[in-house]
């Protein structure tokens, strides 16, 4: 194994090496987390990543552009239409497809609350890694309202394949603007709640302030993307920087972090999920009725050439990479995932942190290692 | 210490609310499953000729992505008779539920309203490949499916399979591959 070999001006000999994961329920996942310890502090860290890689960029290889979608459900399964939505629009940008406006309207309700769903787990298990008990269980109840919409409206609470090439699956239900209504004031409130419980707790404070803290252009250099970014006082996101989608369309504001610490990755989330109802409203106002999906065939069939399109999922900038060989199949597809970047960070993070945080730290750069290890 | 007092106050209230978690089986506490929900896939039946919709043309089959289905095609004994529209039939038709990721594509494709996704999700066998189901099983959720949601095809006059009287030289068209939706 490759950290046994790890010259030893790295690691003092004295240093005691400790192994977590990847059987560990606090690493989200299957991820093993290989750390040395000087007394209380960590000296180095090494992530060990790979245990959840399905070679799912390799089986897209195989695979139709249809049934793609289904594998980019399962790439970050904790925010699958954001996914979806950045695989189809790189199809539909190489074959210069233009989306009828209801789709795209219906995808960025969509996606925005998939993003809420996705920040509501983060609030949940980062609140679990600093030591509070009851957080995931409000986190849980706001996300399962996003997904009993979810099932209503896609068939499927996670996998949903429902965004197509071209537009969505199938109209809305015709309750739908009732019922996200009805989830929207739900949310509202539940995000305050879920802010009440956590925020200005002493103890949640005293974890997370000022803990693995870095500097915005360092999370540049490391490639950090998302929230984690933005915490940093780097006001980068994507859906304003490179609009896609409809998202040029819509007011609402980019919450952005001081000190980029634990509790700022942690805040700017909560602002975002409050943006994103915003959004929400606005798509459900401008969205018209008219044709979901834009006349295509059944088996795409993009023209030769390759295209990059980046997404901002809730982890950071998603991008997918396609080149097209004229059939059916793509000829390569390659993800750029925020998780993945994001953990490269994770090392400089944990340095000179103390081990009862390390946890802490690596709940806040939220991983999903289906999207880290594909 | 405010912000402590903060957060024991939603605990507080929320003490006094009464418990929504439910064990599991308990049949009263079930949730209904929406409308719309996706299950794993099942075979339709056509009550009014008293066989499947499925022609076993197998473009579901080459259309699923994890390839956890198979169909074998055959001549349809009651079309010989005139007693049904259908010229072919399914004999055989196997999916593997354990294998399938319940994504609708089969749905999507199938031209004779042949298969929907049902509302059965809940499946546990002891074997890893204990949920092959055969064509009897899937038409029996099939059923199940359609009792529960009244469901009827969304092309019916395409793809009933009740013979119609035709003026001479009009050509049979329900058994023939239509064009993709
Ligand atoms: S596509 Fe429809 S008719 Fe053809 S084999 Fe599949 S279920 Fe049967
Ligand atoms: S739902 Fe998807 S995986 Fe399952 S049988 Fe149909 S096409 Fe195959």
């Amino acid at each position: 194994m490759q950290f046994q070999q790890q010259p030893a001006q790295q690691a003092d000999s004295l240093d005691l090496m400790v192994n977590m994961g990847p059987q560990h329920p606090s690493t989200h996942g299957v991820f093993r987390l290989v750390i040395w310890i000087d007394g209380e502090r960590i000296v180095r860290a090494e992530p060990h990543i790979g245990y959840l890689h399905r070679g799912s960029e390799k089986l897209c290889e195989g695979e139709q552009y249809g049934q793609i979608i289904t594998l980019f459900d399962r790439l970050d399964y904790v925010s699958n239409l954001n996914c979806e939505l950045a695989f189809c629009l790189t199809v539909e940008k190489l074959m210069g497809l233009e989306v009828p406006d209801r789709a795209s309207c219906i995808r960025v309700v969509l996606c925005e609350l998939n993003r809420i769903a996705s920040h509501m787990l983060f609030y949940g298990v980062f609140g679990l890694d600093a030591g509070a008990m009851t957080p995931i269980l409000y986190g849980f109840r706001e996300r399962e309202r996003v997904q009993s919409l979810f099932e209503r409206v896609t068939g499927a609470r996670m996998m949903h394949n429902y965004i197509r090439v071209g537009g969505v699956k199938e109209d809305l239900p015709s309750d739908f603007a009732e019922r996200l209504g009805e989830l929207t004031a739900l949310l509202r409130a539940g995000i305050d709640e879920c802010d009440e419980l956590l925020t200005n707790n002493e103890l949640f404070l005293s974890r997370t302030k000022g803990v693995g803290a870095i500097g915005g252009s360092e999370g540049v250099d490391y490639g950090l993307s998302g929230p984690s970014l933005r915490a940093a006082g780097v006001a980068e996101d994507v859906r304003v920087s490179e609009p896609y989608s409809i998202y040029d369309r819509f007011d609402y504001g980019i919450p952005v972090g001081t000190y980029g610490d634990c509790f700022d990755r942690y805040y700017v989330r909560m602002e975002e999920m409050r943006q994103s109802l915003r959004i929400v409203d606005q798509a459900m106002e401008q969205m018209e009725p008219g044709p979901v999906s834009a006349k295509v065939r059944r088996i795409a069939r993009p023209p030769k050439g390759e295209a990059y399109l980046r997404t901002e999922s809730p982890r950071g900038d998603f991008g997918v990479y396609l080149v097209s060989d004229g059939s059916d199949k793509p000829y390569r597809v390659k993800v750029r995932a925020p998780s993945f970047a994001n953990l490269q960070a994770l090392q400089r993070l944990l340095r000179g942190a103390y081990v009862a945080d390390a946890v802490v730290i690596l709940g806040s750069i939220d991983i999903v290692l289906g999207e880290v290890d594909r | 210490m405010i912000g402590f007092l903060d957060s024991l106050l939603v605990t507080v209230r929320t003490a006094l609310r009464r418990p929504v978690t439910a064990q599991y089986p308990d049949p009263s506490k079930r949730q209904p499953v929406a409308e719309g929900f996706m299950g794993f896939p099942a075979l339709t039946w056509d009550e009014d000729v008293r066989e499947p919709y499925c022609t076993g043309c197998m473009v579901c089959v080459r259309d699923c992505p994890t390839q956890c289905m198979s169909a074998v095609m055959d001549d349809n004994p009651k079309h010989a008779e005139g007693a049904s529209r259908r010229r072919k039939i399914v004999r055989e038709f196997e999916i593997n539920l354990g294998r399938c990721i319940l994504c609708g594509i089969c749905v999507d494709v199938c031209n004779f309203d042949a298969i929907e996704m049902s509302h059965e999700h809940e499946l546990s066998k002891y074997e890893r490949n204990g949920n092959r189901v055969d064509l009897t099983r899937l038409l029996e959720m099939g059923r199940a499916y359609q009792r529960e949601t009244g469901w009827g095809p969304s092309q019916p006059k395409k793809n009933s399979g009740v013979p119609v009287e035709k003026p001479a030289g009009e050509r049979e068209k329900s058994a023939g591959g239509a064009a993709g939706r």
